[in-house]
């Protein structure tokens, strides 16, 4: 095979199966942060705002996924 | 397979040996209607405010508040840089919703640049805070073993909050491009009302990261060893 379409697949992979943990770890916070919101209401603002925070810095495991993506897409070093 | 790449830059013309992109020129002209923007807006303050100033008090007390709960202390000084930081994120965020305009944070130079303001002043806030000694001791907190550990989480977290700034906003366009290549031209409509939600958001993380950087860094505690994870989460109310 080509290694154009070595990166082809390889970058499918890489979105596809950097998404999965990133995907169970947002659902798992937000999750959480319904049940703790549910709970204390009051806390509503702090708990919300936590959580975004949190969640960008979840996402960025997948958004790695996606730079890699890309560059074996776009920018490939070996292609 | 090159062409088309969101990677790429287009260049809009040359000043001597320097290229400028669109980018560039973007940012310039948002950074030119901010200014005009608040300069106008800003002429006539009185003590009884008008309705115009009202929405601008708004907006300036809301951000100060925003700071004022992550770092625990006065906001005053760090109001202008974050301030900018965020109404600056939000327009450069939103207006590649209007035709013609990309934004300029999907290109990689616009975030990097950013982040670099933010990696430089919180070593500023950090070292005005607390001495240049203190500031430095404070890498070799709890342990000295920690000290090559802060130093990478300094960079990581940098290069993250470039990476995540640049992902989203260039994904969502690149996908808002892919799926009217495919389907046509109202399609994507609903795409970029999630891209505005998506904008704000970012502009809005940033502003918080920025804001627990440079709160770590100008407060007592020790920097988290991967990029401060732990200290967004618990801002003692």
């Amino acid at each position: 095979m080509d290694a154009k379409v070595i990166s082809i697949i390889a970058a499918a992979v890489a979105v596809s199966i950097g998404s999965i943990g990133p995907a169970l770890g947002e659902g798992r916070s937000v999750a959480a942060a319904m049940d703790a919101i549910a709970r204390q209401p009051e806390a509503a603002g702090t708990i919300s705002r936590t959580l975004f925070v949190g969640l960008a810095m979840i996402e960025t495991m997948a958004i790695y996924c996606l730079v890699i993506a890309l560059i074996l897409l776009f920018a490939n070093p070996f292609a | 397979m090159t062409q088309g790449s969101p990677l790429a830059t287009t260049i809009v013309f040359h000043v001597g040996p320097l290229l400028v992109t669109r980018a560039v020129v973007t940012t310039w002209g948002i950074m030119t209607v901010l200014a005009a923007g608040s300069w106008l807006s800003t002429r006539y303050l009185r003590p009884e405010p008008s309705r115009r100033q009202a929405i601008l008090e708004l907006v300036v007390t809301g951000i100060e508040g925003q700071i004022e709960e992550v770092v625990c202390r006065d906001a005053r000084p760090l109001l202008p840089l974050l301030g900018t930081l965020f109404i600056f994120l939000l327009t450069a965020n939103i207006c590649g919703v209007v035709p013609g305009i990309q934004a300029p944070t999907g290109k990689i130079e616009t975030p990097a640049a950013l982040a670099l303001i933010v990696f430089l002043s919180v070593h500023w806030f950090g070292v005005r805070a607390r001495g240049l000694l203190g500031y430095l001791g404070s890498f070799a907190q709890p342990k000295l073993i920690m000290l090559p550990l802060n130093v990478l989480s300094e960079i990581t977290r940098t290069f993250s909050l470039m990476v995540r700034l640049f992902g989203n906003i260039m994904s969502g366009e690149f996908l808002i491009a892919l799926v009217l290549a495919l389907a046509g031209v109202l399609v994507p409509i609903p795409l970029m009302a999630l891209e505005i939600l998506v904008g704000v958001v970012q502009a809005y993380i940033f502003f918080v990261l920025a804001t627990v950087f440079i709160g770590a860094a100008v407060g007592g505690e020790s920097n988290e060893p991967d990029g401060a994870v732990a200290s967004p989460a618990t801002p003692v109310e």
